[in-house]
């Protein structure tokens, strides 16, 4: 195991002083490295870096994405992502190369409310985020229950190589799709399933700051500790 | 004030009111604080960054962000008219000034970030705590700071400078001197002075008030540690 080093910091706080490369969301003032957010902070190999407890999202290129069509322009659609910008989706990804605003009409594919799974094509500062459904499992979501999280507990919520995702999955049997943006859609034939789920994910992004949550969850879902995940307990 | 130093609210001359600072108190914002500044009570709100309106007010270059300070007609003992008066309008002016070198809007071109800031009851100094409140709701938001913004204001009350002005002595007192800094840099985003001093007097005026809002800095810390670490263990 690597040390590393983790704090409590609240934006202006320095964090460590010394020759170290500044990543997410802190900055470097002479040599001292500075937190910009509320979170905490990670020294891990040579690289300081903040992992924020609020925030909102910025996209960022091959997100997925669960997005809310908000309207519709000739070529395209509009996404409410959660973010401070709108998500276009044009409207060949959909339909094909061969898409024409005089025959085909939008609202037949995807209607204002719908949600869909989509990943960011393209963002830069210069232009809204681009989005794609053209990937696996991408498009639109027919059913399950939507759930809104803070962006920045995302990680949390899919865990160390997708642990605490994998448990919440097979503990409730629900089908889990996580956007980054931090709306999160359940669904789960079984009804009693589906609200442990969405407990289980309200559960991660009230606790998200606090060490060893997925055993937490695990024991909150009913998962003895030390089992291989063959079998479930309910 | 008495010969012993204490002043008419029973303070010492380097004594601050009592404050405190609640985080995270409105649900439908972004971010939002509490202070009770003394009797003085002050919401603020902060929505953002978000998409502008109206439009042309949005820069290509960078995020904006907008500031209002607002009395309630209940705030004050005479009903004040609920229209924004010359003194609030500066003083949203003034406010924005204060707390825009503290963030890092440049992430987020084409967007705007909104300070609203309600004066429940103003008792003296209500800039001040006005700037305390916003900028724990803005580090609540999540938005990326290089600093906090801290503010107190010290003055001259029958000749001798005192910390912290309350309302009868900003009545009856020479000199009002509102100053926030970046308390981790040490750099003033605010310095008004109403009254006249020697320059002896305003060296000494604007260290105790940066003295002041050093100690406001500490409660801000803590109210942002209680809102976001409390649960957990360091």
């Amino acid at each position: 195991m690597m040390d590393i080093k983790r704090r409590y910091v609240i934006p202006g706080d320095v964090i460590v002083t010394g020759p170290l490369r500044p990543e997410q969301n802190v900055y470097q003032e002479g040599d001292r490295i500075i937190s910009t957010c509320v979170g905490i902070s990670e020294i891990f190999e040579n690289a300081v870096r903040v992992i924020p407890l609020t925030g909102v999202y910025v996209p960022k290129t091959n997100d997925l994405v669960i997005g809310k069509v908000v309207g519709t322009s000739p070529l395209s659609w509009e996404f409410d992502i959660n973010s401070c910008f709108i998500g276009f989706l044009p409207a060949q990804d959909v339909f094909g190369r061969d898409y024409s605003p005089t025959k085909d009409e939008l609202k037949q594919r995807l209607n204002i409310g719908d949600l869909v799974a989509a990943r960011v094509a393209n963002f830069d500062r210069s232009r809204d985020p681009l989005l794609t459904v053209q990937d696996r499992d991408l498009g639109k979501i027919d059913s399950g229950e939507l759930i809104e999280i803070a962006p920045s507990k995302v990680p949390r919520l899919i865990g160390k190589r997708g642990s605490m995702i994998q448990s919440i999955e097979m503990a409730t049997k629900a089908i889990i799709t996580i956007g980054q943006n931090g709306w999160i859609v359940v669904s789960c034939e079984d009804p009693e399933g589906l609200l442990k789920a969405i407990e289980a994910v309200k559960m991660v992004d009230a606790l998200a700051h606090t060490p060893n949550l997925t055993e937490r969850v695990k024991s909150m879902l009913g998962i003895p500790e030390d089992e291989n995940n063959d079998t479930i307990n309910e | 004030m008495s010969e012993d130093g204490i002043r008419c609210d029973g303070r010492r001359v380097d004594q601050l009111r009592n404050i405190s600072i609640k985080v995270g108190v409105l649900k439908n914002a972004d971010g939002s604080a509490y202070i009770e500044f003394g009797k003085n009570k002050i919401l603020a709100g902060v929505f953002g960054p978000r998409d502008v309106h109206p439009k042309h007010m949005a820069n290509q270059d960078t995020g904006i962000l907008r500031c209002r300070y607002h009395m309630s007609p209940f705030s004050v003992t005479e009903r004040k008219n609920p229209a924004p008066s010359r003194r609030e309008i500066e003083i949203s002016k003034v406010l924005k000034e204060a707390l825009q070198p503290a963030l890092i809007l440049k992430d987020f071109p084409r967007t705007v970030t909104d300070v609203f800031v309600e004066v429940l009851q103003a008792d003296g100094g209500s800039r001040c705590a006005a700037l305390d409140a916003a900028a724990v709701a803005l580090a609540d938001t999540g938005i990326p700071m290089r600093d906090l913004v801290s503010a107190c204001a010290a003055g001259k009350v029958a000749d001798r400078i005192v910390l912290d002005v309350n309302n009868e002595e900003d009545q009856e007192g020479q000199a009002d001197m509102p100053v926030a800094i970046m308390p981790n840099s040490g750099k003033v985003t605010l310095m008004q002075l109403d009254g006249i001093l020697t320059s002896e007097e305003y060296k000494t005026c604007l260290q105790t008030a940066i003295g002041g809002c050093r100690q406001v800095y500490e409660v801000q810390r803590r109210a942002l540690i209680e809102r976001y670490f409390e649960s957990g263990v360091q």
